[in-house]
């Protein structure tokens, strides 16, 4: 082979990153729904919402499970693969790593038990108390790694010690490195993707069932509380996507320029709203609109945006612009089209007329793919923005690697992850679809356990 | 916080111990069940099996990943120069780990015989092969692996599988497997339990054996595993407890106090990674040959400012870590019935 440990191991990351952040965006929007069941459940006692928290409980459990086993390999990844990076931010990045697992993971798994199994052996309240420490959980693992990857987009709160081969990152305030210029915005902007991915989840079973008039009460009390949860999301993503856009502008102007396609710096910058970039003569094609650029980052249409031939002179300085820009653009391309359908569904469910508009039932039923597509390429956006460092101007990527690891072990770990993952990625769509073709069942409209009499089904 | 003259090195070093007892501990009876899943012969009494550690085995698994965060977050350069070094051994760790997580998610879901025995054999050999890895990857740091001056690894993967590490290996398989079964008996009753007693014995006595062979290896092969304790003969006491709570298992079985076996059994656990922390102190990774470039509590370690804030992050989270655990076990307490959320 005549790939080298370099591209073998972005490959890597890049491969087990992205199949792994199917799952967890799921789990964490997942979470919120289930809580706002389990309280309407125990608000107003209707039987529906008893069967819907049993209904998408099971199917959390199927994202979770997923989730947590490809979780692991991320955990181990950074010493595995990025051994020299690992000892270089050990001392900062480590510490929000350790704390992920002892806050996030212990309250999610711990609690997970007496969400999927606690039924028969507590009461509601209890019950709901479990369900939103899962939740809780879930999004205090987002709060970590957020934490711990923005400090890698906008280092803060640290100092390098040593020189050469032995220098490292050593924290100097922990609180300055949590709250590094990015990490609150990226935090809100990853939340919001999450509760869309688990929002737009339940609206597309839903609007399914509806068109196949199957399980219709379910349906449109699931679809009530998924487009409330998306819209809000939607709207809410619209308002986190620009703060952050705008704190990329002011920290790292050469992922912006990457972002937006952008070499020349002028006054008036123009937006280009879609469009190809030719990297070899610098120049991007597509729609412009004036000025709106440099009004979306700083306020003032006049101000200058500042383009890659200003902030990375040398083209070994620059990510792969082109890439760059087509990722970012399909993120916010794919985002504006999320408000606008949650919009249309909201609109018609409260006019009463959803249920008759059987082609934007089915753009439903399509719109699950949405958050997945726009996570995907939200998060590729922000980590080949980044290239060539693995830490903004500290550390760059191709310093990171392992010492030891050769160019065909990594090779055979791809194909061994490959191979897992496609078929556990075919096992969970079979399975999926599964759940949502036999669809809630009706049993669970009369609450069970200690909710009422105790019944024995057969395996 | 302030810690004052604390050691926070030794602290820590104490702590990752700590970390990965309670793994050995928790998720050492979800491997050893996974390990005797195949011996259970019945859809019944497998989906009995899976269900005795159902609610628990996520959780359990959380300790792995805890002390795999703490260890890059403490000593990263152990952290670096071992999961690099062990590549190969840690990626079909994962794999393994991945198989039987998924595997015990996914078998009950459908009821085709070939599904269910697809993931019953992914689950068991997943629940061996992570045991085996794990001994595997402390025989290595026991026996010492070679590491160059700058603290990276300069074997292979082929090297790694010496015989005492496989040795430490199948221990680990066996003392997983009987701590799993007894376990399952905790958790089992009727014919399964009384079928799970015969295990319980087999497993004790393939675990003594390892047990005898291993130890007898350590003292002849790897004299530096018990320095210590030759020059205090007072933590000879440790190992007495050691094999004092081993030859209790068998009697507590016998006289029907399942619950007290188990204690037994970690108390066993226990007291071997004392030794084995004991033994090791101050060094983390041992450099065979050239003791030197060994990675210690103190080469291999964070700035003393994170250790002080990690330990804050600990003394605020294990406590609460420890209420809900012991909580959750509490609820799901007694004997597995299964019902229509069991696997």
């Amino acid at each position: 082979m005549n790939m080298d440990v370099l591209t073998l191991s972005r490959f890597q990351f890049a491969l087990t990153a992205a199949i792994h952040y199917l799952y967890p965006p799921l789990s964490i929007g997942l979470g919120i729904v289930l809580v706002i069941i389990e309280a309407m459940w125990l608000k107003t006692g209707k039987p529906v919402y008893h069967q819907m928290a049993r209904f998408w409980t099971k199917v959390f459990a199927l994202t979770f499970a997923i989730g947590v086993a490809t979780g692991i390999v991320m955990e181990f990844e950074f010493g595995t693969n990025w051994a020299t990076y690992s000892r270089y931010v050990g001392d900062v990045f480590g510490s929000a790593l350790a704390a992920e697992g002892i806050f996030a993971f212990f309250l999610e798994s711990g609690f997970l038990a007496v969400l999927l199994f606690g039924w028969d052996k507590v009461g509601p309240k209890t019950h709901f108390f479990a369900t939103c420490m899962v939740c809780l959980g879930a999004h205090f693992s987002a709060i970590w790694i957020v934490v711990a990857n923005s400090w890698m987009q906008t280092p803060a709160g640290f100092h390098i010690v040593g020189e050469g081969l032995k220098a490292r990152a050593e924290i100097t305030d922990f609180w300055a490195m949590v709250f590094n210029p990015s990490s609150m915005d990226r935090l809100f902007h990853t939340l919001c993707g999450a509760w869309q991915a688990g929002a737009f989840l339940v609206i597309s079973v839903s609007a399914w069932y509806l068109l196949k008039r199957r399980h219709e009460d379910f349906a449109r009390a699931s679809l009530r509380v998924g487009l409330s949860v998306g819209l809000a999301a939607s709207l809410l993503q619209l308002v986190s996507g620009h703060i952050s856009a705008q704190g990329v502008a002011k920290n790292q102007p050469v992922k912006l320029a990457a972002f937006e396609g952008l070499y020349a710096t002028s006054s008036n910058t123009p937006l280009t709203l879609f469009g190809w970039v030719d990297e070899k003569n610098e120049k991007t094609f597509g729609p412009k609109i004036p000025s709106l650029l440099s009004f979306l980052a700083w306020t003032d249409t006049a101000k200058p945006v500042a383009g890659l031939r200003e902030t990375a002179p040398d083209l070994k300085d620059r990510p792969p612009v082109n890439f760059t820009f087509q990722l970012f653009h399909v993120m916010v391309i794919v985002g504006f089209w999320m408000i606008l359908i949650s919009a249309l569904g909201f609109l018609y469910f409260w006019h009463g007329s959803l249920f008759e508009k059987r082609w934007l039932l089915w753009l439903l039923v399509f719109s699950v793919l949405g958050p997945q597509i726009a996570n995907q390429a939200g998060w590729f956006a922000a980590e080949v923005g980044r290239q060539p460092w693995i830490v903004q101007g500290l550390l760059r990527t191709s310093e990171g690697l392992s010492a030891v690891v050769k160019a065909n072990t990594i090779l055979a770990a791809i194909l061994l992850f490959s191979a897992v993952y496609i078929l556990l990625f075919a096992v969970f769509v079979y399975l999926l679809n599964d759940k949502i073709q036999h669809g809630p069942d009706d049993t669970d409209l009369v609450p069970s356990g200690k909710l009422a009499l105790p019944e024995r089904n057969n395996p | 916080m302030n810690f004052g003259s604390l050691d926070l090195n030794t602290t820590w070093f104490i702590l990752i111990g700590v970390l990965f007892t309670g793994y050995a501990m928790l998720d050492g009876f979800d491997l050893g069940v996974g390990a005797l899943h195949l011996f259970a012969k019945t859809d019944e009494e497998r989906r009995v099996m899976l269900n005795a550690i159902g609610p628990v085995w996520d959780g359990n698994e959380v300790w792995l990943v805890t002390g795999g965060g703490a260890l890059f977050a403490a000593f990263p350069n152990v952290y670096a120069t071992v999961f690099s070094g062990f590549y190969l051994a840690f990626v079909l760790l994962l794999v393994a780990l991945i198989f039987r997580a998924v595997a015990i998610e996914f078998r009950s879901k459908k009821p085709m015989l070939w599904w269910r025995r697809m993931w019953d054999i992914g689950f068991s050999a997943g629940s061996i092969l992570s045991s085996l890895l794990i001994g595997v990857a402390m025989g290595n740091i026991a026996w010492g692996i070679p590491l160059d001056e700058r603290g990276e690894f300069a074997g292979t993967f082929l090297s790694l599988l010496g015989p005492y590490p496989l040795m430490l290996g199948v221990t680990t398989v066996a003392l997983f497997m009987m701590h799993g079964a007894i376990y399952a008996l905790m958790k089992t009753e009727g014919a399964l339990h009384d079928r799970l007693r015969g295990w319980i014995n087999n497993a004790i006595i393939f675990f003594i054996i390892c047990y005898a062979v291993t130890t007898m290896a350590t003292l002849l092969y790897v004299p530096h595993m018990a320095t210590r304790v030759r020059a205090n003969p007072w933590l000879f006491s440790i190992a007495l407890v050691n094999m004092l709570a081993i030859a209790n298992i068998p009697r507590e079985i016998h006289l029907g106090r399942d619950w007290r076996a188990f204690l037994s059994s970690c108390v066993a656990m226990i007291a071997l990674m004392g030794l084995f922390g004991l033994e090791m102190y101050p060094n983390l990774v041992l450099s065979n040959p050239a003791p030197l470039n060994s990675l210690n509590i103190h080469n291999a370690a964070s700035s003393q400012k994170t250790l002080g804030i990690m330990l804050t992050i600990a003394l605020i989270g294990v406590p609460v870590v420890l209420a809900y655990t012991a909580s959750i076990y509490w609820i799901f307490r007694g004997k597995v019935k299964l019902d229509k959320m069991s696997y």
